[in-house]
C-alpha cells in the first residue's frame, strides 16, 4: 500500500512538473514584463537595466527555478488586468465555478445511476431505448448549443403557431408548446456571502434559480456519456456467473441488482466518472462563457483576449493541479476499493 | 479495407466487390433502417456541403453581394420573411443557407483534415509503443496519459489560445483552417494511439508476427505490413466518432473566438455570431446553423454506434 501511495505521488509530481515547465515556457515566450510595467516613453539602456535587476537575463534554468520556488508558494506575480496577485483574483472566481460543477455532479449522478441501470435490468423496454436514443443525441449536442436552446426555451421565451388557433386543440397545442421564459440566464444574481471570501448561491432561493440553467446545461454533455457507460457495465456484471449464482439461490431481484450488481458496476465507473468531473472543469470554459458566470472558465477566456499572461500561467497551474489531484485520487480510491488491483506491482 | 471480417475472405479468387457483397458489414446494413438513413443524410450533407459553390444562392465571401439593409430577415415560414432569402439572414445581410452551406464545408474539412492527422500520429505511436515496448511504450503512454486526463477539448483551448498569442490574431485567422487542424490533431491523438497499442499487444503475440521475424523482415515492414490491417477495424470505429468529437471540437474553439474567423464561417463560428442576436429575438442566425451541426454529429455518432456494433473490435475502455 506504501508504496503504491508513493509511485501514485511520483506520478503526480512528474506531471505537475511537466505543467509547470509549459506553464513556464509559456511565461518567457508570451509577453514582455518590462513592457508592461513601463510603457512607450522609458529608454532602451532603462529598461536593460530593469530587465537585469529582475533576474530577466538570468540562464533558463536559474529563471525555472526561481518560478519554481515561488509557484510552490502560490505566488504567481501580479495580473496586468487587475493589478492584483493573481492567486487572489483565481480565488475569488473559484467559488463560483466550484459550484457550478457541484451542482452538475449532483445532477449528473442522481439521473445516470437509476437510468444506466434501469436500462441494463430491461435493454428491451421502451423506455430504455428512449433513453438509448436521447443519450445520442444528447452526445452530439455540443454543450455551448444546449445552453443556447436552454437560454432561448427558459430565457427568453418560445411562442409558436403552428397550428390553427381559431380551435380549441389548436390553441391548446400552440399554448403548450409556448414557454413564458423569465429563468435567470446571465451571471449569478446576488450571491449570498459566507465564510468571508466565498459567494454562494445555494443560500438562496433566487441563487438557486441563477444556478439551475448553467447546471443543467453542464450536466448535458456528461450525462449521456455516464447513463451508457453505467448501462455497459451493468449489462456485463448481469452476464457473469455470480449473478446467475445468486439468481439461482433465490435471492431477490430487486438485492440482486442494487446489492450485488451495482457495487461491480460503480468500480469502472468510479475511475471514468473521476477522470470526466475533472474533465468538467475544461467545460466551464464554454459554459461560463454563454452564461457570463463569473467563474474561472470565463475569467481565463478574458485573460486570454487581454493577454494577461501572469494570469494564463495561474490558472494553467491551478487547473493543472485540480486535475492531478482528481486522478491520484480517483487511483487510490479505486486501489482500495477494489481488491483485485495490485497495490504493490506495477498497477494497470 | 472494409471486408477483413468477411467469411468469404479465405476464396482466393473473389474480387473486392463481390467479396464486398457477400460480406456480414453489408447484410448488417441492409438490416438497419437507422444507419442507412443516416449514411443518407450524411451523403446528402457532405454533397451540398461540397457543391456549396454551385448550390449556394450567394457566395458569402464575397463583399459585393451582401446587402446590409437586408439583415435579420428571418426564414420563410415567419412573417417579414424575403423569398430571395430561404433561411433568412444573418446580422451582416449574409443570405444563412449560403452561409451554412460554406459553413459546413469548412466545419467538415477540418473534421476530416484533424482526424487525418491525429490518425497518423497515433497510429504511428501506438504502433512503435506497442511493438517496441519498453521505453518507448513507457514514455509514449505516460505523455498519452498525461494529456488524456486534461480531456483533449481543454489541451485544444489552451493550445489554441496560445498559438493564437503567438501569432497575432491577424495572422490566426489567415490560417485558421490549417492551424486548427493542427491543434486538434495534436490534442486528440491519444485515443488513437492506445486503442492500436492494445490491438498490438494482442496481435504482437500470434504466430505470424513470429513467423514474419524469423523470415528476416525488418520492424518497420511487419509493424506496417503485418499488424497494422489487422488493427483496421477499432481504427475504423475510433474514426468515426473522432470526425463527430472534431467537428464539435472545432465548433466549441470557433465559438470561443479561437476558431474561424466571421468573414470565413464554420458553423461554430456562425452559432458564436448568431448568439449576440439571440436577445433582440433573431434566434435563427444561431439555432439554424445549430441544427444542421447536431444532425451532421449526429448521424456520424449513429453511424460509428452501428459500425462498433457489426465490427466488435477490442476497444480501450474509458
Amino acid at each position: 500500500m506504501i508504496a503504491f501511495l508513493i509511485k501514485r505521488l511520483y506520478h503526480a509530481l512528474l506531471v505537475m512538473f511537466v505543467i509547470s515547465i509549459i506553464a513556464f515556457a509559456i511565461q518567457d515566450n508570451l509577453g514582455d514584463p518590462i513592457q508592461q510595467m513601463v510603457g512607450q516613453s522609458v529608454p532602451e539602456s532603462e529598461r536593460e537595466a530593469l530587465r537585469e535587476e529582475l533576474g530577466l537575463n538570468d540562464p533558463f534554468l536559474v529563471q525555472y527555478l526561481r518560478f519554481a520556488g515561488n509557484a510552490v508558494q502560490f505566488d504567481f506575480g501580479y495580473s496586468y488586468t487587475f493589478n492584483q496577485p493573481t492567486t487572489e483574483v483565481i480565488m475569488r472566481h473559484l467559488p463560483a465555478t466550484l459550484e457550478l460543477v457541484a451542482a452538475s455532479t449532483f445532477l449528473i449522478i442522481a439521473l445516470s445511476v437509476p437510468i444506466g441501470v434501469y436500462s441494463a435490468i430491461r435493454p428491451r423496454a421502451w423506455l430504455s431505448r428512449f433513453f438509448m436514443g436521447v443519450s445520442i443525441v444528447g452526445i452530439s449536442i455540443p454543450v455551448f448549443l444546449t445552453a443556447i436552446v436552454l437560454i432561448q426555451i427558459f430565457a427568453i421565451g418560445v411562442s409558436v403557431s403552428p397550428f390553427p388557433a381559431d380551435t380549441g386543440w389548436g390553441a391548446w397545442l400552440n399554448e403548450a408548446l409556448s414557454t413564458d421564459g423569465g429563468m435567470p440566464a446571465y451571471g449569478r444574481g446576488d450571491p449570498v456571502n459566507v465564510f468571508g471570501t466565498w459567494d454562494t448561491n445555494f443560500a438562496s432561493l433566487t441563487g438557486l434559480t441563477y444556478l439551475v440553467l448553467p447546471a443543467v446545461s453542464l450536466a448535458s454533455i456528461m450525462l449521456p456519456l455516464f447513463i451508457r457507460l453505467i448501462r455497459a457495465e451493468m449489462l456485463e456484471v448481469l452476464q457473469s456467473e455470480y449473478v446467475k449464482f445468486a439468481r439461482a439461490k433465490g435471492i431477490s431481484l430487486r438485492r440482486i441488482y442494487f446489492i450485488h450488481a451495482l457495487k461491480n458496476t460503480m468500480l469502472p465507473v468510479i475511475t471514468v466518472g473521476g477522470v470526466q468531473i475533472g474533465t468538467l472543469v475544461a467545460y466551464t470554459i464554454l459554459t461560463e462563457t454563454v452564461f457570463q458566470w463569473p467563474g474561472m472558465g470565463l475569467m481565463f477566456l478574458n485573460a486570454i483576449q487581454r493577454s494577461d499572461v501572469p494570469l494564463i500561467v495561474t490558472y494553467l497551474m491551478i487547473v493543472g493541479l485540480i486535475f492531478v489531484i482528481t486522478n491520484t485520487l480517483v487511483d487510490l480510491i479505486y486501489g482500495l476499493v477494489n481488491p483485485t488491483v495490485k497495490l504493490t506491482g506495477k498497477p494497470a | 479495407m472494409t471486408t477483413t471480417n468477411s467469411s468469404m475472405a479465405a476464396a482466393p479468387v473473389a474480387s473486392r466487390w463481390s467479396r464486398f457483397r457477400g460480406s456480414y458489414l453489408l447484410y448488417s446494413f441492409k438490416r438497419d433502417p437507422v444507419a442507412q438513413l443516416s449514411l443518407l443524410v450524411f451523403i446528402m450533407l457532405v454533397g451540398v456541403a461540397v457543391l456549396a459553390p454551385w448550390l449556394a444562392p450567394m457566395d458569402p465571401y464575397d463583399l459585393a453581394q451582401i446587402d446590409i439593409l437586408a439583415s435579420e430577415l428571418p426564414p420563410f415560414w415567419i412573417d417579414g420573411s424575403d423569398p430571395a432569402y430561404v433561411m433568412g439572414t444573418d446580422a451582416q445581410g449574409r443570405d444563412l443557407l449560403s452561409t451554412i452551406l460554406y459553413g459546413a464545408r469548412v466545419s467538415l474539412i477540418i473534421g476530416f483534415g484533424a482526424v487525418a492527422l491525429q490518425a497518423l500520429l497515433g497510429v504511428s505511436f501506438g504502433l512503435l509503443a506497442g511493438y517496441l515496448g519498453g521505453r518507448v511504450d513507457a514514455f509514449l503512454m505516460r505523455l498519452a496519459d498525461i494529456q488524456l486526463s486534461f480531456s483533449t477539448l481543454m489541451v485544444a483551448i489552451v493550445v489554441g489560445a496560445l498559438v493564437k498569442a503567438v501569432f497575432g490574431g491577424a495572422t490566426y485567422s489567415d490560417y485558421a483552417v490549417p492551424l486548427l487542424v493542427l491543434i486538434i490533431g495534436l490534442a486528440e491523438w491519444p485515443q488513437y494511439a492506445r486503442t492500436v497499442r492494445a490491438s498490438v499487444l494482442a496481435e504482437r503475440s500470434k504466430e505470424y508476427v513470429d513467423a514474419a521475424r524469423v523470415m528476416g523482415f525488418t520492424s518497420r515492414r511487419i509493424m506496417f505490413r503485418h499488424i497494422l490491417p489487422n488493427t483496421l477495424s477499432p481504427i475504423f470505429v475510433i474514426s468515426t466518432v473522432q470526425v463527430a468529437n472534431a467537428i464539435i471540437s472545432e465548433a466549441a474553439l470557433s465559438f470561443l473566438g479561437l476558431g474561424m474567423p466571421e468573414t470565413h464561417p464554420s458553423l461554430g463560428s456562425l452559432i458564436k455570431s448568431g448568439f449576440d442576436y439571440i436577445q433582440s429575438g433573431s434566434w435563427w442566425i444561431t439555432l439554424i446553423p445549430g441544427a444542421v451541426l447536431v444532425i451532421l454529429v449526429l448521424v456520424i455518432n449513429l453511424l460509428g454506434d452501428w459500425l462498433r456494433d457489426v465490427l466488435n473490435p477490442r476497444l480501450y475502455k474509458g
